[in-house]
């Protein structure tokens, strides 16, 4: 779902060149990372440990990232409230289960309250605003992210809740690896739900739809898509998503609090910095790289230490834009003048 | 000419205001007060980046924080005089708003709020790492405090030299090239603007202004700099300081600052909603409101009400 749609004014000779010239050596260097893991993975447990910890954290950072990506594409806004978002709908699943759901029924419950609160958010507050002025309703965003941590706060207040373990407290071994059930389990979820949003938008009438809408969005209006309800829609999805992520942040935290989803954001953001704001599957691609790696490097560069972590990000991110200016996967936007 | 009357005018009676409320006022609201003429200098300088060169920054907390502090730890080993030790957060920040500005060159919109937005949630991480030099999570503190009515004079006068220089620089070659950059930068090009030049001036300045924002928001804390007070919070305040005044207008920025300033302040005096977290809720809901009635800011409502573009 990258490819072919994200190109604004590009032709198929455009594509060409891209896939010729641009994606083949990220792709390599990609593929050149994976061996290295791998390789690394069969000689030290520990290693193999912590980038599979990486790989679990990474999906979560990726999910979150989807959800701006798929708000960037409909809205054209960057969404700041989106990890408050998803902590807040965590809430609601731990109030669910507090009222006697099991951690599955709360989950799926979550999801369809999630979806809703993200339209709802769309039409009475971001759609009045963006016609207007884009800078208006990123700080809209912004409001709604003060907003949502104080009415959390209000509500729940801030001592730590705790939540069943979705997966139970299994350890598997493999060799001399010891790895938790939760690892794979927060992967194998957030990567289900990830390949379903991809066949809503590849699969589906709905999803060329809103394809479409994203795109073009006269373009689509006139033969027929009802562009208002896609970009609602959207917004729906990326809270989905977004509560997919907060929901399997909570385990590996241990604890929900409100700040939960503050850190995930920025790794998202830097996630969705380093794929391409435009390009879903760089998102993903994005967050799996920056939490396998901020993971590694903790433990194996002395000099970076978990103090340095978000710097160390940040100067990830830079030199990749400084490279890419519009991210791993992302396209350079061409502009009629 | 009746313009330029009640512009004249407009002035004089602000700055009468200003200068007969700490008579009036008791001594935490003019404490109050002064925090609005510290978020005025932060928003000041972030307009001139973002209103007026066109380049949106979520970092400019971060700077704040290097202002501040570069006065703390300036007080607390030299016990430098205070007021020297905001030019040098002048200074400094220009500098650091230059080595930033260089490579946002490459980046624009989204990606640039992006980078910026890491900066701001990087450097507070800093003092973490060093904590010798920068005191850790438990900060660094002034040699000296200074009183209230002192913070408000300082940071009102600093407003107002700030703003004078804003006027100067704005107004003149600088000022249209920031504008041409911001509505068409091929055709800034194009017109022979040098585009590196401008957009990392542009950096510089605004990060100067927020240095000595941050010097004062030491002072105002008692003198302590620590890296909680720094977060991305301040950051987005500087920036709804920023919508709220009216992008590009150096008029609204007293009501960006007056509604960062004060309203949590005022909120949290108010019973029911006074709760620590109940003013969030009232501060994003209002920042919401604001942005969904006036999407021009206080700006864009001057210009409704005098009938003329702002």
């Amino acid at each position: 779902m990258a490819t072919a749609e994200t190109s604004r004014l590009g032709g198929p000779r455009n594509r060409g060149a891209a896939l010729g010239g641009v994606v083949s050596p990220v792709a390599l260097v990609l593929v050149a990372c994976a061996v290295g893991l791998l390789v690394g993975c069969l000689r030290s447990s520990l290693f193999a440990q912590l980038t599979v910890q990486g790989l679990a954290l990474g999906s979560v950072y990726g999910s979150l990232a989807l959800a701006l990506v798929l708000v960037y594409r409909a809205t054209r806004i960057v969404n700041f409230a989106q990890g408050e978002l998803a902590m807040l709908t965590t809430y609601i699943a731990y109030q669910l289960i507090q009222w006697g759901l099991s951690y599955w029924e709360a989950f799926f419950a979550t999801l369809a309250i999630a979806f809703v609160l993200g339209t709802v958010l769309e039409v009475t507050l971001i759609r009045p605003v963006l016609h207007r002025s884009t800078i208006a309703a990123v700080i809209v965003t912004v409001g709604l992210f003060i907003l949502i941590d104080g009415v959390v706060n209000w509500i729940w207040g801030g001592a730590f809740r705790y939540m069943p373990s979705p997966f139970g407290t299994k350890v598997y071994r493999v060799g001399e690896v010891s790895i938790s059930r939760l690892y794979p389990g927060m992967f194998v979820v957030v990567l289900i739900s990830v390949v379903l949003v991809w066949a809503l938008f590849r699969f589906t009438k709905l999803g060329l739809g809103m394809r479409a809408a994203a795109v073009r969005p006269a373009a689509s209006a006139l033969v027929g898509v009802r562009v208002d309800r896609m970009l609602a829609i959207g917004w729906g999805l990326a809270a989905v998503l977004g509560a997919v992520a907060g929901l399997m942040a909570e385990p590996s935290q241990f604890f929900l609090e409100p700040t939960l989803m503050q850190p995930i954001l920025v790794y998202a953001f830097a996630a969705a910095a380093l794929g391409g704001l435009e390009s879903p599957g760089g998102a993903v691609v994005g967050g799996l790289i920056i939490g396998v790696a901020l993971n590694l490097v903790v433990e194996y560069v002395p000099a970076i230490s978990t103090e340095l972590q978000l710097p160390f990000a940040f100067a990830v991110i830079l030199a990749v834009l400084l490279v890419k200016p519009s991210g791993l996967f992302g396209r350079r936007e061409v502009r009629r003048v | 000419m009746t313009r330029r009357l009640a512009t004249l005018v407009s002035i004089a009676v602000v700055v009468a205001v200003l200068c007969l409320l700490p008579f009036i006022l008791s001594d935490y609201n003019v404490g109050l007060v002064a925090q609005v003429g510290i978020f005025y200098i932060a928003v000041l300088g972030l307009d001139i980046l973002t209103g007026y060169a066109g380049q949106i920054s979520i970092g400019h907390g971060a700077f704040m924080m290097i202002g501040g502090y570069t006065t703390a730890v300036m007080s607390r080993d030299h016990h430098t005089n205070l007021i020297v030790t905001m030019l040098m957060a002048f200074a400094i920040c220009f500098v650091v708003g230059v080595l930033l500005g260089l490579p946002a060159l490459r980046l624009s919109g989204p990606y640039l709020a992006l980078a910026t937005f890491a900066f701001a949630v990087s450097v507070p991480q800093l003092p973490l790492e060093w904590s010798k030099f920068l005191g850790g999570r438990d900060g660094v503190e002034t040699s000296q405090t200074v009183s209230n009515s002192w913070l408000y004079g300082v940071a009102w006068a600093a407003s107002a030299i700030l703003l004078v220089l804003a006027w100067l620089i704005l107004r003149g070659r600088i000022g249209r090239a920031f504008r041409a950059v911001r509505d068409s930068e091929i055709a800034a090009v194009a017109s022979g603007v040098e585009l590196p030049v401008y957009k990392t001036l542009a950096f510089g300045i605004s990060a100067a202004f927020c240095g000595v924002a941050g010097s004062l928001f030491v002072l105002a804390t008692n003198g302590f700099a620590e890296p909680s007070e720094f977060g991305i919070l301040l950051s987005l305040e500087i920036l709804i300081g920023a919508a709220v005044a009216g992008l590009g207008s150096l008029w609204g920025i007293l009501a960006g600052a007056a509604f960062v300033g004060l309203l949590p302040n005022v909120s949290s005096s108010v019973p029911v909603i006074g709760s620590t977290h109940g003013q969030d809720v009232v501060f994003g809901a209002a920042v919401i409101l604001v942005m969904l009635l006036l999407p021009g800011g206080a700006a864009g409502l001057i210009a409704r009400l005098t009938g003329a573009r702002a």
